[in-house]
């Protein structure tokens, strides 16, 4: 899902990076008030284990790649805006060190995988474990569906922004300047593959440390519950 | 052992086994991601390159491309996992190092 450089044209990168600049305005001044010096390792921690879990490639036999974002799970532990944060900063050291993912593209791949994962994904959990108690099972199945819906709904949109670019430009014989592959293709495989094989290890992930501290630390995810 | 520890020992272990991520998409003969492919690539795939994405493609020389280090390309699996370990250890540093750094600077009330 990391857009590299030379699919997404001019127009698409200037947008993203325009939308994205209020998000990260807004989410270091909400994190700014809430964050406590304790809290800090936790973010370095989320932002560690999001840029990690996504080296884990898993293949489609034969065919393309993908892997995990750890996204939702940060968000739950963290909070969204504070998950947004360390997952912009594990994307823009894949981008500046490793070319994973273009720097032409960072403000659409943040805003994919640091913005809507983590906002959709723990707004889903919110409503899932609603009321859940402390030891609920319901938690970790609402960890689990939050997992699977925050991967699949950035696949889409990162399909969308790929999908959109033979329209928005292409040469006078129709060939296109920037990602050949129109909407019907770009969505349909990115949906798909999240769908059916890569958001599946988003909710393993996901719903397995949550249920580890829902033994270990529940503190930890109640105190941001309440919080 | 404090959950903090407990944490950064995960984070140790995942760093670790990171190579899976190389090595089983290696075994089932995948290919780059939907939508990541090389400029080669997409000529066989599209049956032409595009020309801002060949202009656009070779904006940025990452240090570290692909998690291998220049000239690795050809190497076998070993070599590559040896890299692919390095890189996570970089990037995990450098990553932790620039959140600690934002963290403090969120810390700082009254501003």
């Amino acid at each position: 899902m990391h857009i590299p450089d030379g699919y997404l044209g001019p127009a698409t990168c200037g947008f993203f990076y325009l939308v994205m600049l209020p998000i990260w305005t807004i989410a270091s001044r909400i994190v700014k008030k809430t964050l406590k010096t304790r809290q800090v390792p936790m973010l370095a921690i989320g932002a560690a284990f999001s840029f990690v879990i996504m080296m884990f490639n898993l293949p489609i036999p034969g065919g393309s790649t993908g892997h995990a974002v750890g996204g939702v799970l940060v968000a739950i532990l963290l909070g969204p805006w504070a998950a947004c944060i360390a997952i912009t900063v594990a994307l823009v050291i894949q981008a500046l060190l490793f070319g994973d993912g273009g720097i032409t593209a960072i403000g659409a791949n943040c805003f994919n995988m640091a913005f809507v994962l983590p906002f959709a994904g723990y707004y889903v959990y919110r409503a899932v474990s609603y009321k859940a108690p402390a030891g609920s099972n319901r938690r970790v199945v609402a960890a689990g569906v939050a997992g699977y819906i925050g991967i699949n709904v950035a696949a889409v949109l990162a399909g969308v922004e790929f999908g959109l670019q033979p329209l928005l430009h292409h040469t006078s014989i129709g060939q296109a300047l920037y990602c050949p592959y129109g909407l019907k293709v770009a969505v349909f495989t990115m949906a798909g593959e999240h769908l059916l094989i890569f958001g599946w290890v988003e909710v393993i992930v996901t719903a397995l440390v949550v249920k580890y501290l829902l033994k270990q630390s529940p503190e930890l995810i109640e105190e941001r519950e309440a919080g | 052992m404090k959950l903090i520890t407990k944490f950064w020992i995960g984070i140790a272990i995942l760093i670790v086994l990171s190579p899976l991520g190389l090595i089983i998409p290696e075994h089932f003969k995948a290919g780059s991601a939907w939508g990541e492919w090389s400029v080669d690539e997409i000529q066989r795939l599209a049956g032409y390159i595009p020309r801002g994405l060949s202009k656009l493609s070779s904006l940025w020389n990452a240090p570290i491309p692909d998690y291998t280090f220049k000239g690795w390309g050809e190497k076998g699996l070993s070599h590559l996992s040896f890299a692919y370990i390095i890189s996570a250890i970089l990037g995990v540093i450098v990553v932790v190092a620039i959140t600690l750094i934002i963290g403090k600077f969120l810390l700082k009330k009254g501003d």
